[in-house]
């Protein structure tokens, strides 16, 4: 039972569970304290991991996870091999826009160990949206914040009339239909 | 009865005329982003690149003077293309560089007016460094000061050197119109402050612009592999890779060196077509050396940041230093720096 599921725990009344995977834990600290601090009408429960499967005796304690947030530091190469490691772990039903990308350090370019055609075509193996962000920038990061916070919202069924499925049309390239 | 034939045309000649304009403004816009794409953008490195066998100097090359680019710790700059620049005119641009260098070396100090602070500048062209014949040839600055002795036929003693060159950089500079002359890469020797001098000299005489040009990891682990397969007669000196440490209150560097033969031999099974180079192939080749590393130390070296490599060919620093260590593959190195001008400059 290692695979992370998205439907089979009930849901926490008026509430949402983020899980943010990747290998800096201070970028997870610094991206899931800029969350909290959003103004939300929610609560959200952020869950922080290295890599997965998560392990299995809190699997009881642990409520239904909503989004899954992968980061990947783009001066690491490390940070990818550990995201494509635990990719294998999720449930596929999770894929139908309940999981996302996260790309950090792009404010450095110079700097960059990962070559992007790598990330696009994660992106595009796995239909998920790939976001890039700087999060040692206060704007950048309080923005991404607010975008996950909208996202975790549409995934948790918190707004009616759009689902998480909707996520697959923003990513569609006009150009190429 | 003309009159409603003559409405009825006009619409259905304005419809296939509105289709037309789409379609042919269609046609230019896919075509505008395919050319985005085919370039490098937003950190993308291509897939592969050709590595020429026959990359060596032309024949009219200078052996003295190409010798004296080896070795040497070169820092690169990317410059944009040159606004009316002639090669007839070289003698005349080494007088007003001449003059610039002298006065702006006297800024500030009581000097006489017309008195020589003994700055000579040349210019001159350096032949053999092209990659093809579209290739504009390679201009050689060099601010020598004159030696103060008395004695006749006393040599100046060079202070600074900067060259301008690039090798097979019609690939990426299509379109460029008349009166520009495209030397995209630029090379220092010397002094800071003369490098300042010269590069404000020519960014206002010929309208360009001049920009440090850094190497990604990514780009230094292209260098790495590319180099380490290069064929070399002489002594091979060992493969040194050079790492940064990320996130640590004082900066740790980790060095690490691989015999030549054993560079080469990883090399030669990672490679496949002879002659090119894709990126799977690197990948795979500073994977073996991370795995390598990581069962003797327990250090993923894939978190660190490769700031610097060395081997029997050239070494390069990703602050954008290079040393070009042998002249057979001067052109090869040079075309690879070329390319990366290019691409920070678009």
């Amino acid at each position: 039972m290692s695979l992370v599921r998205p439907f089979d725990k009930l849901p926490t009344l008026n509430s949402a569970a983020l899980l943010l995977v990747g290998t800096d834990e201070k970028q997870q600290q610094q991206l899931a304290e800029a969350i909290l601090k959003e103004k939300k009408t929610f609560k959200i429960n952020i869950h922080v991991a290295t890599s997965l499967p998560l392990p299995a005796e809190r699997d009881h304690i642990r409520p239904r996870i909503d989004l899954i947030a992968f980061l990947i530091n783009i001066q690491s190469k490390y940070s990818l091999r550990n995201v494509e490691a635990s990719l294998p772990h999720v449930d596929a039903n999770f894929f139908l826009g309940k999981v996302c990308f996260l790309i950090t350090g792009v404010g450095r370019m110079n700097h960059c160990s990962v070559e992007m055609n790598a990330v696009r075509k994660l992106g595009n193996l796995y239909c998920s949206p790939v976001i890039f962000c700087e999060l040692d920038s206060e704007g950048i990061r309080v923005a991404t914040a607010q975008r996950l916070v909208r996202m975790l919202q549409i995934c948790a069924g918190h707004v009616p009339g759009i689902s998480a499925l909707f996520f697959s049309s923003l990513m569609k390239n006009s150009i190429d239909e | 009865m003309g009159t409603p034939d003559s409405l009825g045309m006009t619409p259905l000649g304005r419809k296939t005329a509105e289709t037309g304009i789409n379609f042919t403004s269609t046609t230019r816009f896919s075509r505008g982003l395919t050319f985005i794409r085919t370039h490098t953008l937003f950190g993308q490195s291509p897939a592969r690149r050709i590595i020429p066998q026959t990359s060596l100097l032309q024949e009219n090359a200078d052996p003295q003077k190409i010798a004296f680019l080896l070795r040497k710790q070169w820092t690169l700059y990317s410059v944009t293309p040159m606004y009316k620049f002639s090669y007839g005119n070289l003698k005349e641009y080494s007088r007003l560089l001449s003059a610039f260098v002298a006065a702006e070396k006297q800024k500030g100090l009581a000097v006489e007016v017309g008195n020589d602070l003994g700055i000579k500048v040349t210019l001159s062209a350096l032949l053999g460094l092209k990659g093809t014949d579209q290739d504009q040839a390679a201009i050689l600055v060099q601010i020598a000061s004159r030696s103060q002795l008395p004695v006749e036929n006393a040599e100046d003693r060079v202070v600074w050197s900067g060259w301008f060159c690039c090798v097979s950089g019609d690939d990426f500079l299509e379109n460029v119109p008349e009166d520009f002359t495209c030397l995209s890469l630029f090379l220092a020797n010397g002094a800071e402050s003369y490098t300042t001098i010269v590069g404000t000299w020519f960014q206002k005489t010929f309208d360009c612009c001049f920009s440090r040009l850094t190497i990604s990891p990514l780009n230094l682990a292209w260098m790495a592999a590319m180099w380490t397969g290069c064929e070399v007669d002489s002594h091979m000196a060992a493969t040194e890779l050079v790492f940064s440490v990320p996130c640590l209150p004082q900066t740790l560097d980790i060095s690490y060196a691989i015999h030549p033969e054993d560079a080469k031999a990883l090399w030669d099974t990672v490679q496949k077509t002879p002659g090119e180079v894709t990126q799977e192939e690197v990948n795979l080749f500073m994977d073996c050396l991370y795995s390598h590393f990581h069962r003797h130390f327990k250090i993923h070296l894939s978190a660190t940041r490769l700031v610097k490599v060395s081997t029997s060919i050239a070494s390069a620093h990703c602050d954008g230093t290079i040393k070009i260590l042998h002249s057979k593959h001067l052109i090869g190195v040079l075309m690879l720096l070329t390319e990366l001008a290019i691409s920070q400059i678009q």
